[in-house]
């Protein structure tokens, strides 16, 4: 039971994780309809800004502990929002109106990119992040141990999700967010100025994704520049299983492919891990391609 | 075919076969990976290029292939030239199991997929699947191919196999092309929808896109195997499927096209050795840029053309025009 418990809310904090990036992918797919196949990579970018703003200005120093954090979660998330801005600026609106194949290549070629930028910044050798930040206590729930960064990872993910879904669901640029996502042309009659709603979720997606990464490091103690492509497919994959396009679908998903491989490989095999997350990915396209909680799938998939 | 195109061609041919004697044997082997990913890049190009289906798993069959011979080399010793062709049936049966599911998906759910299913092969191969693949460190001790008793060793000997591998190749992907089966992959990937309301069935014509590619690269990675004498799963990451898929898009879809893209996109770093690292860098640079400025890649096939009947001649006078030219292409 004890294992059980363990891996259940190591699962729920990578869950989280994976279930920010899927926002980013889901907000994108959800107006633009396009997979932003560069995503993964601002999230690595991410992780490495926040290893540099912790390591090279060595704010942990200047800053206590939980105060550095969340200044370098901020700074993190405004630069990681400006790389979005130019990403779809350069690499994505020129290619609104050509076809579905123009703009997937420009989107790999984007994140072939930025890894390879990431790799000749940082070098390939992965990175390692100060560990005097990183809360070390252990709480007892129960007789259970478990560590305060996971719960506070966990903590940290819902309360953005929320901020998000009240985000789009209360205030009027999230309306407009919305309309977007079902009729552009629609929209734009109604005075929405698309090109600026699409260059906010340009903005909103990579910043959450890019706190993501920041998280990573946190929790595991390193960033490598290739993690961005695993954690891209699994966060897509999240977003896949909770209906793409679909806001709460993209946490429900998150979550629960989060479990599903912690568990996975923690009772079948851990050697498999990250087949675990594909094989979902393919069973759900296959058998269910519009995932859990989406019904708004426009095309026949 | 014209005279001029003929000997344009033979020009080539003379000009692949004498390169050899003016090269030293690392230039010799990069002509060698040339050739390796033109086949499979070519092989590539009937699913990606013909069908416009986004494969991006191309090296799970690869894959497949060169660990059929591989295994079938060194556990029953079977001459690798011989393992060939059952190498592409393995990776032909393979693409057929793991295809027939997924053919329906739309663009870019495929492409996910096949990203899925490369990267399950490369996890399966580590594992030592069937404790026959060896693990990660791969199998070694792949004996050399013998071909009518002659034992190719040398980058020279390779050289000459896979060239005349890639002509064999591009004759017969070019008889594929203009035939009825090249002519319904072209409509698929034109307009899915019209091309099944015309009675193509295209879930099985996409099917036999995904298994005829898959069995060329299966067959390549048997020279593949040959070649390296060791194999081992990073040599299929998903790195390799990406420049095959980069060779393809860039090149534009036809069979020039792919074989000037593996060129610029294998040979060309080795001029800029001291720039390695930043290789990759510039592919993806250069697909942004392709797909703003030329998104149909560097060059497209050529708008297919038929001779006009007589009869229809007479009717429409000397230049028959797009009409005529559409009656031509029904017949």
């Amino acid at each position: 039971m004890e294992e059980f418990f363990q891996q259940l809310t190591n699962g729920l904090a990578v869950g989280g994780i994976y279930a920010l990036i899927a926002l980013g992918y889901t907000m994108v797919y959800g107006v633009l309809k396009l997979i932003n196949f560069a995503h993964g990579d601002l999230f690595t970018i991410g992780a490495y800004l926040g290893f540099t703003l912790f390591t090279a200005f060595g704010l942990s120093g200047m800053v206590a502990g939980p105060g550095a954090v969340v200044l370098v979660l901020l700074m993190v998330v405004g630069l990681v929002a400006l790389i979005g801005f130019l990403l779809e600026r350069v690499a994505y609106r020129p290619l609104r109106s050509s076809s579905r194949l123009s703009a997937v290549v420009s989107a790999l070629g984007a994140s072939i990119f930025f890894q390879n930028a990431v790799m000749l910044i940082y070098g390939a050798k992965f990175q390692v992040y100060p560990n005097d930040i990183r809360p070390s206590y252990v709480l007892s729930i129960m007789g259970i141990d478990v560590p305060l960064v996971r719960i506070m990872m966990i903590a940290a993910s819902l309360a953005l999700m929320l901020a998000l879904y009240w985000f789009t669901q209360r205030t009027r640029i999230g309306a407009a967010i919305r309309a977007t996502a079902i009729d552009q042309g629609a929209a734009k009659l109604m005075g929405i100025d698309v090109n600026r709603v699409i260059s906010l979720v340009f903005m909103i997606g990579p910043a959450l994704g890019g706190v993501a990464g920041v998280m990573v490091g946190l929790y595991y103690g390193q960033v490598d520049f290739t993690m961005g492509w695993v954690y891209g497919l699994k966060a897509f994959t999240a977003a896949i299983l909770g209906g793409i396009g679909n806001i709460p679908g993209a946490m429900v998903g998150g979550l629960l492919l989060g479990v599903i491989e912690a568990l996975g490989s923690a009772y079948i095999s851990i050697a498999w891990k990250d087949a675990i997350a594909f094989l979902v990915l393919i069973l759900i396209l296959i058998i269910r391609p519009t995932g859990l909680l989406g019904e708004r799938v426009a095309d026949k998939i | 075919m014209t005279v001029s195109r003929t000997t344009s061609y033979a020009g080539i041919a003379v000009v692949v076969a004498v390169l050899p004697l003016l090269l030293d044997p690392y230039w010799t082997d990069v002509f060698v990976s040339i050739g390796l990913y033109s086949v499979l890049a070519l092989s590539l190009n009937i699913i990606l290029g013909q069908a416009g289906l986004f494969h991006m798993g191309h090296a799970a069959f690869y894959a497949v292939g060169a660990y059929v011979t591989a295994i079938a080399n060194t556990m029953w010793g079977v001459p690798v030239l011989w393992a060939m062709p059952f190498a592409g049936l393995a990776a032909a049966l393979f693409a057929m199991l793991v295809a027939r599911p997924i053919i329906h998906l739309r663009g870019d759910y495929l492409l996910i997929v096949t990203i899925g299913i490369v990267e399950i092969v490369r996890i399966a191969l580590i594992n030592n699947v069937f404790g026959l693949t060896g693990g990660a460190n791969g199998i070694f001790g792949i004996s050399r191919p013998t071909l009518f008793g002659f034992k190719i060793a040398k980058p020279v000997h390779f050289y000459y196999l896979v060239w005349a591998y890639v002509a064999c190749s591009v004759l017969l992907f070019r008889r594929l092309e203009n035939s009825r089966f090249g002519r319904a992959l072209n409509y698929i990937k034109e307009d899915d929808t019209a091309a099944e309301g015309s009675g193509v069935n295209t879930a099985s014509y996409k099917l036999w896109a995904f298994v005829l590619g898959a069995f060329w690269a299966g067959m390549t990675g048997t020279i593949y195997a040959a070649k390296m004498t060791i194999i081992s799963p990073e040599s299929f990451s998903f790195w390799e499927s990406v420049v095959l898929f980069a060779i393809v898009i860039l090149g534009g879809g036809s069979n020039r096209g792919v074989l000037l893209g593996a060129f610029l996109l294998i040979g060309l770093p080795e001029f800029f050795r001291e720039f390695a690292s930043a290789r990759m860098l510039a592919f993806g640079l250069a697909m942004v840029v392709m797909m703003i400025f030329r998104p149909q890649g560097m060059l497209p096939p050529m708008p297919r053309f038929y001779k006009l009947p007589e009869r229809i001649r007479c009717v429409t006078g000397k230049d028959g025009g797009a009409a005529a030219a559409q009656v031509g292409g029904e017949a």
